[in-house]
């Protein structure tokens, strides 16, 4: 089921002022599809995002809407819609009245209209809401008008900025698979700005990882998680041990001084490389039957595993197993073959480190906000 | 306790508000409704019809004014709301300037500029271009309040629209209205407070002004403010002067008052 490409950006730069903010982006996007962009604040996410909505035009490179280049067509002459980060709904008008906003702007019949915003609000499940007033709605209520608004133009392509950062956890998860399923149910394309990777890889088709500009990693959850292209996505994707290796030759991977069995192949002989190693596909045995062994320095109980950190000649691992180990203990690691992912050496190799300095704040080091503002866009751009 | 407190604080300012607002208006109610011998009588209210044309003529250039202020002054306001914050502070620090200066220096200022052997029919004349007559002429005294006023409209408008949340712009954009639409459709109903007080601190003023007209208007333009300082400080009739300022009094009270009807209405969704 390939489907055609419905938005392509070719080649794409932005910088505000002498701040780079995309460089060269080239990305497509297939039609049906949900695509997330994801990376950490200030890595151009939304500035992507604005540019496929028009807000913002390219310094250089094309936007190709269904073959044709749109740049410079103005946002209320494109096919997509946006749900801003803060919904935008207008306070001055009633949950009617904003579901109506852009129907009302096609000059459609009222008779229409009232069809259509009846059966948005029943779609994102707040019939009988007509006649309220935004402020007197919750943030998940105003969410979902928001989403109402833009679906009920008809766009081929919804594009959301970060909706879901507003909400609190419980009713954040709900409502990503609510969008999920409103996605799937109408089959347009979704474009989805988000720093959280949880997010990403639970509702995507397709993630786009992103950094200082540029495009790290393309590629379903799966890929993403399994096979990192790099480092930065290793690490920002879920935790991940990242070492320094050689690799051998063929199938033969050395690190941690042991050399290990591995899938990998066509690197040059000794190469340096940089090894990923997921800690729950670390398995732990006494310490003489390991491949390598360490000391035990912390254990974590998670409910579902222990979360231990491992100190193998003075790298700290995390491992997450349901086996026990104590504090002080010297215990065996076992790894295998599929489960050691060889990546080539970039400009991220050696930046993350091993979990010496372990804390729960690692967990969430993309929740940091970090607001690059460039100076005079404070109004525009509270996250390029 | 907290009552006690409040109104200690507030004390001083009702005895201000007795002294100097309602006895004042007591009294010129006073000299409305009196002779000179201080006896009751209508003749002062009756006298008011007089002056008919110029009532007109107040409001008439009152509403031009402020009509000129609220075109000159909501795009000036939405250029000053979506600069950057530093440079947002230079401009009204501009806008406000003029202010500082005295009235009356102002007027002379702008007759010295429109005369016809002034300061721009001067420079006309020196690129060869015929002069302009511009001074003794209504557009003079309207240029006039507009260039007191301007800043009045711009201020209030400036507020409103900083607190316009610019996501919001987009938003219409984004749902397909086209820039004059999401004006009509977004920025006017949500400004609205700023173009309701706007236009009363521009209209009234305009409408009691006096001194413009005779320094910019040559005294063809007779004001209804111009009217009321010759009673008192040529005529001496304190009691018919007394009755036209009630009369713009009330007059100016019922524009207030339809304009913060229309305002209430339009804002009912923003305070509720």
């Amino acid at each position: 089921m390939e489907k055609k490409t419905i938005i392509e950006l070719k080649d794409i730069s932005v910088a505000f002022g002498d701040q780079t903010v995309l460089q060269n982006l080239n990305l497509y996007i297939r039609d049906g599809e949900f695509v997330t962009l994801l990376g950490p604040s200030g890595c151009g996410k939304t500035t992507t995002l604005r540019i496929i909505a028009g807000f913002q035009e390219p310094d250089a490179g094309e936007v190709i809407f269904e073959d044709k280049c749109i740049n410079g067509v103005p946002a209320h002459e494109r096919q997509v819609n946006t749900i801003f980060q803060r919904y935008a709904l207008f306070p001055h008008l009633n949950v009617y009245d904003n579901v109506a906003f852009g129907l009302r702007i096609r000059k459609m019949p009222e008779s229409e209209i009232k069809k259509k915003v009846e059966e948005m609000l029943e779609l994102v499940d707040l019939k009988g809401f007509n006649r309220r007033s935004i402020d007197s709605l919750s943030g998940g209520q105003q969410q979902r008008i928001a989403i109402a608004r833009a679906l009920a133009v008809d766009p081929r392509v919804l594009l959301l900025d970060e909706p879901l950062g507003a909400l609190d956890l419980k009713l954040r998860k709900d409502m990503q698979v609510e969008l999920k399923n409103i996605q799937q149910r109408l089959g347009i394309t979704f474009i989805y700005v988000t720093h959280d990777q949880e997010e990403a890889l639970s509702m995507s088709d397709t993630i786009v990882v992103m950094d200082h500009g540029e495009i790290q990693h393309i590629g379903t959850p799966e890929d993403i998680y399994n096979e990192p292209a790099n480092a930065f996505v290793a690490d920002f994707i879920g935790e991940s041990n990242i070492l320094d290796g050689v690799m051998k030759k063929d199938f033969k991977i050395e690190f941690s001084g042991h050399v290990f069995d591995c899938v990998d192949k066509g690197f040059k002989e000794d190469e340096l490389v940089d090894v990923v190693i997921r800690p729950e596909d670390v398995d732990i045995t006494s310490h003489d039957k390991g491949m390598i062994s360490g000391v035990v320095t912390n254990v974590t109980f998670k409910g579902v595993h222990y979360e231990i950190i491992v100190d193998v000649k003075g790298f700290k691992w995390m491992i997450q197993t349901t086996d026990f180990a104590a504090v002080g203990d010297e215990i065996g690691l076992l790894i295998k073959p599929d489960e050691i992912h060889v990546m080539k050496k970039s400009k991220y190799s050696g930046l993350y480190g091993d979990y010496s300095s372990f804390s729960d704040e690692m967990d969430h080091i993309s929740d940091v906000e970090e607001i690059l503002i460039p100076e005079g866009d404070e109004d525009e751009e509270q996250d390029v | 306790m907290k009552n006690r407190t409040y109104n200690g604080i507030s004390a001083p300012y009702a005895l201000w508000c007795v002294v100097f607002i309602v006895a004042p208006l007591a009294i010129v109610a006073y000299y409305a409704f009196t002779d000179k011998t201080g006896a009751f009588t209508w003749d002062n209210i009756s006298g008011l019809s007089m002056y008919t044309d110029t009532i007109a003529r107040s409001v008439y250039f009152g509403i031009v004014a402020t009509v000129i202020c609220l075109i000159i002054g909501y795009p000036l306001a939405y250029c000053f709301a979506r600069a950057k914050v530093s440079t947002q502070k230079i401009l009204v620090m501009l806008i406000m300037v003029p202010m500082w200066m005295n009235f009356l220096l102002r007027a002379y200022a702008i007759m010295v500029l429109f005369e016809d052997t002034g300061i721009i029919n001067n420079m006309l004349a020196s690129i060869g271009l015929p002069p302009v007559h511009m001074i003794n002429t209504s557009g003079a005294v309207i240029f006039g309040m507009v260039y007191n006023y301007l800043p009045f409209m711009v201020l209030p408008l400036y507020t409103s629209m900083t607190k316009l949340d610019g996501k919001l712009i987009e938003a219409a954009r984004d749902l397909g209205a086209t820039g004059f639409q999401t004006l009509r459709d977004v920025m006017i109903p949500l400004t609205s407070s700023g173009i309701v007080s706007g236009i009363t601190m521009v209209f009234v003023p305009s409408v009691s002004t006096f001194y413009i007209s005779q320094k910019l208007g040559g005294g063809k333009y007779t004001l209804i403010g111009d009217v009321i300082e010759m009673q008192f400080q040529t005529a001496y009739n304190y009691n018919l002067g007394a009755s036209i300022s009630l009369l713009l009094m009330i007059f100016i009270l019922l524009c207030l008052f339809v304009m913060n009807r229309f305002g209430d209405t339009d804002e009912g969704g923003v305070m509720a």
